[in-house]
């Protein structure tokens, strides 16, 4: 890993839910454990890039720094966090879908 | 029943309009879908439809005009939240409906569902001139000139696709009251309207730049009296003027009140003023026909003559003493219905609550509703001898919380629950302070108290006119909020001045609450406000309570 970088996953919005999605080795989840992690600032270009192949499917796109230290990619950011979950006033959006 | 539309109704020409938006808004997702478009491309199409990309889901914004509602567009409202969404709508503080869960492969359906009942989402979003805003109470209130929306139709008419103001330096607000008591907060508006009787004629005191935003200003009279026939000319010399002269090489400074600030106002009404003798000579006056015709579709209802015989409950009474105000009619009463139970979200109303909100206001209120920028469901028209039969309705419906103006009664922008431009979370601090002071005797012993809660610098939350404003910004990676005191949007109007350092999310509650136990502490008598005791005695006892000793070297 390059020094002082932080790891980083491509993220966006899927086009016609609207629902926040991950890059993958395999293409767009709407789960941030099977992201596509970059280590260092050239993976992080070539995610993004990677990441910006398929437009139909995705409303912008772009890289957010994640924790590793669980071993499973977290978001750092809390706006990242609530991106993960949904709302806190309803049971909704991912919250809810991963039940 | 009755069941008239209490309103301006659309032409043939403005339905083929509407429907021929939708068409080709229709085109332009299929193109996106199938690639033809680019999401760079796409972007102002969509958002010229009202549509926007949130943290989680796509939202529309769909606008209601000056707040009013047919009980026939309510349920049409309640409709589209349970098939498209997720069984509710959120009424915003300028007076429209979002739904915060479309997909873009419904919107246009959902377009053709509005346009069904006269509504649409155009106008929402981008440098134009918005949805015109009115006092809520208008056509009821006691205190009116006359009804303010009659203004505001016309408003919506002259700038609705007017071809010079789509792309102006920033979006531009209008607002309009009718009465010397300011519901609309015109003073906060890029124009607010007010009208106003001179030597037995109506005519309107004009007032720009002011605004809310990242620079908070209070609007100036730039016309102390404008004869009506020249609404429109005057309209057009302060857009033209504007226009020209608004600053577009930053987005932060391109709003109207900075121009009026850095020209001054001398200057610019002279401006206006030598514009506005131009549009004099290229413009009719008020065509007086036209006029009539709008005129009618605000003529006040067939009010009924009949005797008040029940009594009211005392949960009744507790209920009419704060949520109802006086109407022209002294046998009728305006109900205000809170959406702020304890825990709810603010502006947040369920497809059930709308059909209910729906069938009283057909059967009890002349077939109109309100959306007030404080978030609530107004009933302009109820006979006072239905108020038992309303009330339990509305009890019913879970719509009976006694708190309108009240410390629960709480003004909060979707923020970071839903926002991108969010820097931190609204709601949750809105429904933690209604818990906080659940007990409705406690909240009235508290009397009349506005809390006004923004997500993020924009202040959609109003933050800055809130007698105690709580601005949610992001501060060494948490959620960090700033609190302001004694801002006023009425007719007194005062920009919130702030306390002092900021709040963790888990310390801003409390601080609310020394903040109004130290109000408690400190007020003569239980007669004198909040706002009243803070302009008594200024902002060091509130900074006491907030800071304790150690304000001075935080702050």
């Amino acid at each position: 890993m390059t020094k002082g970088f932080k790891p980083k996953v491509a993220t966006a919005n899927h086009l016609i839910e609207g629902d926040v999605i991950y890059f993958t080795s395999e293409g767009w989840s709407r789960r941030i454990e099977t992201a596509a992690v970059a280590r260092t600032a050239e993976d992080a270009e070539a995610l993004i890039e990677q990441a910006g192949q398929c437009p139909q499917e995705t409303a912008g796109a772009s890289l957010i720094d994640v924790d590793l230290s669980t071993g499973i990619p977290r978001p750092v950011h809390f706006r990242e966090v609530f991106r993960t979950r949904g709302p806190s006033n309803y049971f909704h959006g991912k919250q809810a879908d991963h039940v | 029943m009755e069941s008239k539309l209490i309103m301006y109704e659309y032409t043939d020409f403005d339905e083929a309009f509407l429907r021929d938006r939708i068409t080709e808004f229709r085109s332009q997702i299929a193109r996106r879908l199938d690639g033809s478009l680019t999401e760079e491309e796409f972007k102002p199409l969509r958002l010229m439809n009202g549509l926007y990309l949130q943290l989680h889901a796509y939202m529309l914004r769909v606008a209601i005009p000056y707040g009013t509602l047919n009980s026939r567009q309510m349920r049409q409202l309640a409709e589209i939240a349970e098939r498209f969404d997720k069984g509710y709508g959120h009424f915003t503080t300028r007076q429209n409906i979002q739904f915060n869960w479309p997909k873009l492969s419904d919107v246009p359906d959902i377009l053709t569902a509005l346009a069904d009942v006269g509504m649409h989402a155009i106008q929402t979003s981008g440098n134009c001139i918005r949805n015109v805003t009115a006092d809520h109470f208008a056509g009821a209130a006691a205190d009116e000139v006359e009804d303010p929306r009659i203004t505001a139709e016309i408003i919506r008419q002259w700038s609705t696709d007017h071809p010079e103001f789509t792309y102006l330096p920033r979006k531009f607000k209008v607002a309009v009251t009718a009465s010397d008591t300011d519901r609309a907060v015109i003073r906060f508006h890029d124009i607010g309207l007010r009208l106003r009787r001179q030597d037995g004629e109506i005519g309107y005191e004009v007032v720009i730049g002011g605004g809310l935003g990242r620079t908070p200003m209070i609007g100036k009279v730039v016309r102390e009296f404008l004869p009506k026939r020249d609404l429109l000319a005057y309209l057009e010399a302060i857009l033209r003027t504007y226009n020209l002269s608004g600053r577009r090489d930053n987005k932060f400074k391109a709003r109207i009140k900075i121009l009026v600030h850095e020209t001054g106002l001398e200057d610019l009404r002279t401006r206006i003023e030598a514009n506005f003798v131009q549009q004099k000579r290229l413009l009719p006056d008020l065509d007086p026909v036209k006029l009539a015709q709008i005129e009618a579709g605000f003529r006040p209802p067939a009010f009924a003559d009949k005797p008040v015989t029940r009594t009211l409950s005392p949960a009744m009474r507790a209920f009419a003493d704060i949520n109802t105000a006086p109407h022209k009619r002294a046998d009728h009463v305006i109900v205000t219905v809170s959406t702020k139970a304890v825990g709810s979200t603010p502006g947040d109303v369920t497809s059930a609550q709308m059909r209910v909100l729906a069938d009283i206001a057909l059967r009890y209120s002349h077939d109109e509703l309100r959306i007030s920028h404080e978030q609530n469901v107004v009933l302009p028209h109820v006979h006072r001898a239905d108020l038992p039969a309303v009330y339990d309705a509305l009890r019913d419906a879970g719509l009976a919380t006694a708190n309108v103006g009240l410390v629960s009664d709480i003004i909060a922008c979707p923020g970071m629950d839903y926002c991108a431009l969010a820097t931190a979370r609204s709601i949750p601090v809105a429904q933690d302070i209604a818990r906080a002071f659940a007990d409705i005797d406690a909240q009235r012993d508290i009397g009349p108290l506005k809390i006004k809660i923004s997500g993020c610098i924009n202040a959609c939350g109003h933050h800055h006119v809130g007698h105690i404003g709580i601005l949610g910004l992001e501060k060494s990676g948490v959620e960090s909020y700033q609190i302001t005191l004694g801002g006023d949007g009425t007719e007194a109007a005062e920009i919130g001045s702030r306390a002092g350092p900021g709040f963790a999310h888990d310390e801003i509650v409390p601080a609310i609450e020394r903040l109004i136990v130290a109000y408690l502490d400190h007020r003569l008598d239980r007669s004198e406000t909040f706002l009243e005791t803070y302009r008594r005695l200024g902002a060091a006892p509130m900074k006491a309570a907030l800071y304790g000793g150690a304000h001075d070297k935080a702050a």
